[in-house]
């Protein structure tokens, strides 16, 4: 059966001979190897969940008077758009199970992309040949956070509301332009004529998943063409790859850690609340609630936004507000561009054109890890300023300590989580028998009563990893040994 | 593509270690992968038993979650423990063609195509201008359709956009609520604070203005207890009347502390102090709220007294 129908595909296609040698890929083991896997697989969730909301809401920003389930609601005038997100919450069967998946598959996508990257990038993964790569995943990074502010913005509720007209503002603060960006994306001074939902939602659902979907081919594209890169170890050269065949054994475990990652996100779409936007309200431009704050990456951009000084420049006529401008489209501009860019700055600092397929640790890289130990520190220390209001509710401290404490943590930080971490590496290589098991020491009495340790002998890993790595021999399956290349390709005669 | 011949590889025999399952006990790990795997079968008929009987969200997730947690176990442990482990070893090859290659596929895009025109690099140029001014040409509508063009300032004919400069407040206009109610002259305590609108535009974002009485004074009575310098008369009878969109990102300013007659803004945490002309005195707002000129007829209604000296809201490029 199974013969028969490859053989009737490969009689129209011939795809036996590349399928054959595409089986015997191999992937190198090691969890950090999983991140990636992560966001693709929530990437997968997405895409499915998605699909199922577009089923039910509906991008209008008209008004109508809702009669849905939810009781404190009826009959109060609302946009269609939340009524709809509203209705699917609780009028369509399996909808908010759904809905909230959908919100909780991006906070982890996007939370899968920055660790996944930061794994990357401590261990140059980006290096030569892999640089284009690279591009592409920061790529897909910003239009993840891109498309994750775009949806949590559709269901038109307070909190989303006050984040679009804060999106208005900050375009309206690009110095020349700014105006007229905005009025045309909103179609004319905010709040605009209506026509923002419906163009969010198009860019939401079609437009970048478009991107983004093109964007991952290459990204995986590239990964089997350019092969997986290995951490040094026995065996393991910049010359070959190390680890289990696609088929069957990665194959099977990735297969399994969709299903497990799915799960984790089924389950907190039931278990955990997100974004209940039904005790949210309505957004009206005039109302607004306390405690106000974004998506988690969204957090750094907020942050900024709070712990800069009003310096708005006005002059000749015109205004330009710093106080907005800088922070919120220049910063994370700057931190973008320079993650874009990496490849190219560690390229100028080495003058390193070689091909590199073994991974660093990260402590042998002083310099680059501090950078990234600064880079993150930095994230985390805006990220954390988003929230000074909260933080001063909690510490009962007043507001503008908590504030001040951050306009000087935030700078300051970095440069010295630089020092920290270029030291701590130092150390760490100079460390005697760093990154080795440690042994088991034995204390023995001697007949004197002396008592000794000795090193018990080191321990065996696991018994696979001991093994001298050996091409995906012909035994597995049956084919003809001569149609085998030593490589562990196959290739037919013609 | 490096021209390596087709060679055997090396044989392996049954027993390879290569081969082996990484358990000592395959049957029981089989077992346990089928087990695993029948509860996520259990898991995912139960969703739909859950389904069917409409029960709650928690049930939904909690079978589905089981179901795939099941699967995925299963599955897992069938790839790791119960198939060949390796290590396997494949050659990697440099990516970079042979030099002849290169040189080919140089000369190809260089040389074709320029045998028999002469003049290859106009002709290229005038391709490349053209698609250019194509794209151009695409995105003039594609641009320019989105929305109106912003005014460069409020003393246009009407050709262009003017509402970044302009609200609906003029002399005359009624404050009224969002439902639409007329303000009273006694309609707020002293510490109370009202959002209100032009007579029409209830609810408008760029028109909000948040009232506030700071003092019981008559109409004999200066306006504030503590004058501004300058807008002596903008407040009326211990009321003041501001735009409530935030200079620095549009946010409504809607908290009001009484005790300390500031206004918060709840969004980045700017603080007005309301009994100086709203001035910001904290965070990062970078200019006061506008404040709107506002008085009582004689029926006690309130009224704006003209409207707002400057454009309200966010700065912007065009803002003077």
């Amino acid at each position: 059966m199974i013969d028969k129908s490859l053989n009737w595909i490969d009689d129209r296609l011939g795809v036996a001979k590349g399928g054959r040698s595409f089986l015997d890929k191999i992937f190198p083991d090691h969890w950090s190897f999983m991140l990636g896997e992560i966001a693709l697989y929530s990437f997968v969730v997405l895409l499915g969940t998605g699909v199922f909301l577009t089923l039910y809401y509906v991008p209008s920003a008209h008004e109508i008077v809702y009669h849905g389930s939810y009781v404190p609601l009826r009959g109060q005038k609302v946009s269609e758009a939340y009524a709809s997100t509203v209705g699917l919450s609780f009028d369509v069967r399996s909808g908010l199970l759904m809905r909230q998946a959908h919100h909780w598959a991006a906070d982890i996508f996007l939370g899968a992309i920055a660790v996944h990257m930061a794994r990357v990038f401590f261990t140059g993964a980006f290096r030569k040949p892999r640089e284009l790569n690279w591009v592409v995943g920061v790529t897909m990074l910003i239009l993840g956070i891109v498309n994750g502010f775009l949806g949590y913005s559709l269901p038109d509720d307070l909190v989303s509301g006050t984040g679009i007209r804060i999106a208005y503002s900050i375009i309206e603060s690009i110095p020349l332009v700014g105006s007229y960006v905005g009025f045309f994306l909103f179609g004319g001074n905010y709040p605009g004529t209506g026509v923002i939902i419906p163009r969010f939602f198009i860019i939401h659902v079609l437009i970048v998943p478009a991107i983004l979907v093109g964007l991952l081919a290459a990204h995986l594209g590239l990964l089997v063409k350019q092969k997986h890169t290995q951490f040094p170890g026995k065996g393991k050269t910049e010359k070959n790859v190390v680890g289990s065949p696609m088929f069957p054994t990665f194959m099977a475990k990735t297969t399994g850690f969709l299903f497990m990652t799915a799960a984790v996100i089924f389950g907190l779409g039931g278990f955990a609340q997100i974004n209940p936007i039904w005790q949210f309200g309505q957004y009206e431009p005039y109302q607004i609630s306390y405690a106000v704050q974004p998506d988690w990456y969204m957090g750094w951009l907020d942050g900024a936004l709070r712990i800069m000084p009003s310096w708005e420049w006005v002059g000749f006529g015109h205004t330009i507000p710093l106080e907005v401008f800088l922070p919120a489209v220049i910063f994370p501009g700057l931190i973008f561009n320079i993650l874009l860019v990496w490849p190219l700055i560690e390229w100028y600092k080495t003058k390193d054109s070689n091909y590199h397929n073994l991974l660093d640790r990260p402590r042998d890289r002083p310099k680059r890890t501090a950078a990234g130990v600064a880079m993150l520190t930095l994230l985390f220390a805006v990220f954390f300023a988003s929230s000074t209001d909260v933080m001063a509710n909690f510490f009962q401290l007043p507001l503008m300590d908590v504030l001040w404490f951050f306009r000087f943590f935030v700078p300051l930080a970095p440069i010295v989580a630089y020092f920290i971490a270029f030291k701590i590496c130092h150390e760490m290589r100079d460390a005697e028998n760093i990154g080795q098991r440690k042994r088991a020491l034995i204390v023995s009495r001697t007949t004197e009563g002396e008592y000794v340790t000795t090193a018990s002998a080191p321990r065996p890993g696991d018994s696979h990893e001991e093994l001298e790595a050996i091409p995906v021999p012909t035994f597995i399956d049956t084919t003809d040994p001569e149609l085998a290349t030593a490589a562990g390709v196959r290739r037919v005669i013609r | 593509m490096s021209d390596d011949k087709p060679s055997p590889l090396p044989p392996a025999t049954l027993d390879d270690p290569h081969l082996q399952p990484a358990t000592k006990h395959p049957q029981r790990m089989q077992n346990l992968a089928i087990l695993a795997m029948v509860i996520g079968m259990v898991g995912f008929v139960a969703f739909i038993v859950v389904y069917w009987i409409n029960a709650s969200n928690q049930w939904e997730a909690g079978t589905l979650a089981l179901g795939m947690l099941g699967l995925g176990v299963g599955t897992i442990a069938w790839g790791k423990y119960l198939m060949p482990q390796g290590p396997f070893v494949e050659e990697r090859h440099d990516f970079h063609s042979s030099e002849p290659e290169r040189a080919a596929f140089n000369a190809a895009i260089t040389g074709r195509g320029g045998l028999e025109v002469k003049r290859r690099g106009l002709l290229l140029g005038v391709f490349g201008v053209a698609g250019g001014i194509m794209t151009l040409a695409f995105l003039v509508p594609g641009i320019r359709s989105l929305g109106p063009k912003p005014a460069k300032s409020d003393d246009n004919q009407g050709s262009t956009d003017d509402s970044l400069f302009t609200t609906n407040w003029k002399k005359g206009a009624r404050l009224t609520t969002v439902d639409g109610r007329q303000v009273m002259v006694d309609d707020l305590e002293v510490g109370g604070v009202l959002t209100v609108f032009p007579r029409g535009y209830e609810g408008s974002s760029p028109d909000q203005v948040i009232l506030i009485r700071l003092a019981q004074l008559g109409p004999n009575d200066p306006p504030y207890p503590i004058a501004p310098p300058g807008k002596t008369s903008f407040g009326v009878q211990g009321y003041v009347a501001y735009s409530k969109l935030c200079t620095h990102l549009g946010c409504p300013v809607g908290l009001y502390q009484e005790r300390t007659q500031q206004l918060v803004c709840p969004c980045h945490q700017s603080i007005f102090n309301v009994n100086a002309g709203a001035i910001p005195e904290f965070g990062p707002a970078p200019r006061p709220l506008p404040q709107l000129p506002i008085t009582v007829d004689a029926t006690g209604q309130m009224r704006a007294n003209g409207g707002f000296d400057q454009a309200v809201g966010p700065g912007f490029w065009e803002r003077p």
